[in-house]
């Protein structure tokens, strides 16, 4: 291993520009897309209205393919798949609502079906969990910041302390550190 | 022969792990100079080992080697050559080599370019990366070992690699994405370091932050990759499906982002030490987590990698083990890490824990979703549910929205105390021409209220007009305006950048959702279709010969507005080996929109079945993480991470306490 040591920084390969080359070929490579095999299924059904169409297209989302590993209907080529969408169609045509489309996928497949779950009593914490961690999270965040702002005087006193006890010695050796580094964030506010 | 020094390496590479995982640790503890600095040359060991077995696996690739067991099932002698040396991470077991090569490439890169750091605490970072590679070696020699062989009988050819797997993508995806996934154990080795020898402070901060930057940018990439993969392969225009191997990335993403900023907050204020600390632990764990669920067989996807429950519990106790234990050692050494400044209402500072809050709540969230099939699957006793994208976009979205306003006002706050007055001067005209125009012109250009395209509008020029309003307000007291914006260091504009970026991903996203246009039609050559303000004209098809399948490829003349745009190729294939169909979408991308036909069937008549796309916006999505990875690396760039190696070459012959001292100041 040559451990080299570091004297013009900048002018030798550092790991950030093989992460910059990195970068720019990905960049590249999407602007310039390769083309790729596909396996979504094509079928084509007439509708009488747009509406029709969006919501066919809406509950073929929707609805997971009962057959596949994790792909909706529309996505999934499977057989499957395609009787289903033919179904749906079927009762889009037959001008049924999606609420009783919906039931009847339910029925004739069960909960496992609906990529959006029942709120039962059963799936009441995946519904309200994030909103309880929310609220959770703003209780803590507010803790945090209700016991901080109180200290924000102390800090001033500190920072003032330790700035009057630093001998000229240190004062010499402290702006040599801090020697052409501006605050990096937050360049003009020198409070 | 050959294949048993790659084991025999990967041996090598263990025992050594072992004793990087110890003696330094031990040493740094007991101040034993001589076992601190075996810590470099034992790395550098590590990764030679780790390097010759992955060399030598690739080799049984190139040379079709079919005694071993991992190169007959991911192989085939008539596969292409750069394919044979990238299935080499085309299955599990090479794939898991790859990934612990990788943490041994950041062992190296934390050895060479941490020299500014202390001895004890560099031996204390090593050693808890080389503990993690223990565990990684151990796993494969024990459950997965990739040299495997098939003797006395090889089979006479391989079984080639999975045919979806043969793409571009292929080659850059997953060590993108592998390399940004490790990268995150360099900074989970710096938090046990810290909370090893009780040193959090600026310094800390300091030398952990480039390496939190770069994990977290190239892990943007990686992820960014896997979507515009699934958005070309899958050819129905989906680019992210909130799949149960998806989602753990993401969540090491969201947490990643939580951290670099909460790294933000230590390094300048010396606040949320500990908050930071088990940011960087739970990072760690959700990607082993993304480990387990990939490679444990608990669920299948085309992700999921072949299943065997050993693994799944061996992956499961070192993710207990290594949690469980650094959790411990959290919760006894964490109180000696309370920060002792405060910091006002509406400082910076509150705004980061606010950004905090709400990334840690959305990672949460979607481990929720993940997890609850598979819990209430054990619980109700083999009842399923699927949680799928309504649910995850009802969550996200709205949270993001709130992530978005903030993020508006946050890099304009100021550190430790921030008045009311101060904010509201700088932001209500921001805020007033930010509505305004977001709302006049989505209305101008459509003639109607689209509400959605208004929100996104609004939210998007309210960033870029908080950006421009805070970039003038810190050239304002320089002489010029461009010495004002060199005067503003590196690190400022890869913030601003990666900012810039998160935005046009979110508004590229909502906005192809909302406009996005798909049409189904039974076209005969010379027919034509109409979608939105374009006209596809069908050519016919003709017979085309690939090297391993036959296709249909269709000619289809694309107008817009009557005005000639271009010709799109769209294929139908069959792969003649496994007789398998596949379809090849014809694509147009523009910076504004995509479009693009995927060929069905031909029907009895001639026709064929096809359907047409047009995506407003899509590419914003990937262009926008561009952008969020270069501005991370940007920041990595800024000189004052390189600032400690300038000054102990300059203090070069003074007492070495000097140049410690400076960096522990």
């Amino acid at each position: 291993m040559s451990v080299s040591s570091t004297v013009t920084p900048g002018r030798r390969l550092q790991p950030q520009h093989l992460l910059a080359c990195l970068v720019c070929v990905f960049a590249m490579w999407v602007m310039f897309s390769p083309q790729a095999q596909a396996q979504a299924p094509v079928d084509v059904y007439e509708f009488e209205t747009t509406e029709q169409e969006q919501r066919f297209r809406q509950l073929s989302n929707d609805f997971r393919c009962p057959m596949c590993q994790n792909a909706n209907l529309s996505s999934s080529p499977g057989g499957v798949a395609a009787d289903l969408r033919r179904e749906i169609y079927r009762m889009i045509m037959e001008g049924m609502s999606d609420e009783e489309i919906e039931a009847f996928m339910l029925q004739r497949y069960g909960d496992f079906i609906l990529y959006r779950p029942r709120l039962t009593l059963q799936t009441v914490l995946l519904w309200f969990g994030p909103i309880l961690f929310l609220l959770a999270g703003v209780w803590i965040a507010r803790n945090i910041t209700r016991s901080s702002g109180g200290r924000v005087e102390a800090t001033d006193e500190t920072e003032r302390e330790t700035a009057v006890t630093l001998s000229a010695e240190e004062k010499a050796r402290l702006s040599r550190l801090l020697n052409d580094q501006p605050d990096a964030d937050n360049p003009t506010n020198r409070s | 022969m050959i294949p048993e020094l790659g084991n025999f390496a990967l041996i090598l590479a263990f025992c050594l792990s072992i004793v990087l995982g110890t003696l330094p640790i031990i040493g740094a503890a007991r101040d034993n100079t001589l076992w601190m600095s075996l810590a470099r040359p034992l790395t550098a060991g590590v990764f030679v080992f780790l390097s010759i077995s992955l060399v030598i696996l690739g080799y049984s690739f190139v040379t079709d080697d079919f005694s071993v067991q991992f190169v007959a099932n991911h192989s085939n002698t008539n596969l292409p050559l750069q394919y044979k040396i990238t299935a080499v991470w085309g299955g599990h077991e090479g794939s898991f080599l790859f990934w612990t090569w990788m943490l041994g490439g950041w062992m190296l890169a934390v050895a060479i370019f941490s020299k500014s750091v202390p001895e004890e605490f560099i031996a204390r970072v090593l050693g808890v990366m080389g503990l993690i590679c223990v565990g990684y070696t151990l796993f494969m020699l024990a459950t997965s070992n990739p040299f495997d062989r098939v003797l006395p009988l090889p089979p006479a050819d391989g079984a080639d690699l999975n045919a979806a797997l043969q793409d571009f993508a292929f080659i850059v995806h997953p060590p993108s994405l592998y390399m940004g996934y490790v990268g995150f154990s360099v900074v989970f080795a710096f938090a046990v370091a810290a909370l090893l020898s009780g040193r959090l402070d600026a310094a800390w901060a300091r030398w952990c932050r480039p390496w939190a930057n770069a994990a977290w940018a190239i892990l943007t990439l990686g992820l960014s990759l896997g979507s515009w993969w699934a958005y070309y392969e899958l050819g129905w225009g989906g680019w992210w499906a909130w799949d149960p191997v998806e989602n753990p990335p993401l969540i090491t993403w969201l947490l990643g982002a939580a951290m670099i900023h909460s790294l933000a907050a230590t390094e300048k204020r010396g606040v949320f030490k500990s908050w930071t600390v088990l940011l960087a632990i739970m990072a760690f764990a959700s990607s082993l987590l993304g480990t387990f669920i990939t490679r444990s067989g608990l669920l299948t996807s085309v992700h999921a990698f072949a299943t065997d429950p050993t693994r799944g519990v061996y992956i499961l106790g070192f993710l207990g083990l290594i949690v469980g234990g650094s959790l411990l050692l959290y919760a006894i050494r964490a109180p000696i890490l309370k920060s002792e400044f405060g910091f006002g209402n509406w400082s910076r500072e509150v705004f980061l824990l606010a950004n905090n809050l709400i990334l840690v709540v959305a990672s949460a969230a979607i481990l929720l979703g993940t997890l609850y099939p598979m819990v209430y699957q054990a619980v109700s006793g083999g009842d399923l549910i699927s949680v799928g994208p309504p649910y995850f976009n009802t969550i996200f979205v709205p949270l993001m929205g709130i992530l978005v306003v903030l993020l508006g006002i946050g890099p304009v706050a100021r550190w430790k105390r921030t008045s009311r007055e101060y904010l509201r001067q700088q932001l209500t005209r921001v805020a007033i021409a930010a509505v305004v125009l977001g709302v006049a012109i989505p209305v101008l250009l459509t003639m109607s209220v689209p509400l959605g395209t208004i929100g996104v509008c609004v939210l998007a020029l309210w960033i870029m007009f908080s950006m421009l309003r805070d970039v003038a307000s810190k050239v304002a007291n320089k002489p010029s305006l461009m010495a004002g914006l060199k005067s503003l260091p590196v690190s400022y504009w890869g913030m601003q950048l990666a900012h810039f970026g998160f935005v046009m991903t979110m508004a590229g996203a909502c906005l192809t959702s909302i406009y996005s246009i798909e049409r189904s039609v039974l076209l005969q050559a010379g027919q034509q279709a109409d979608l939105g303000r374009y006209t596809f004209v069908f050519e016919g098809t003709r017979p085309v010969q690939g090297p391993n399948y036959i296709a249909d490829e269709g000619t289809i003349r694309v107008l817009r507005e009557g005005e000639f745009l271009r010709t799109l190729h769209p294929q139908k294939q069959l792969y003649t080996a496994s007789n398998t169909p596949a379809t090849h979408m014809g694509i147009d991308g523009r910076f504004l929109r995509d479009l693009f036909v995927t060929l069905g069937d031909p029907r009895d008549n001639g026709a064929w079945s096809m359907t047409l796309y047009v995506k407003p916006f899509v590419r914003w999505i990937w262009l926008g993480t561009i952008f969020i990875a270069f501005g991370g690396i940007l920041a990595v760039t800024d000189k004052r991470y390189r600032r400690y190696k300038v000054s102990k070459q300059a203090a070069a012959d003074e007492q070495p306490a000097e140049a410690r001292l400076a960096g522990e100041h």
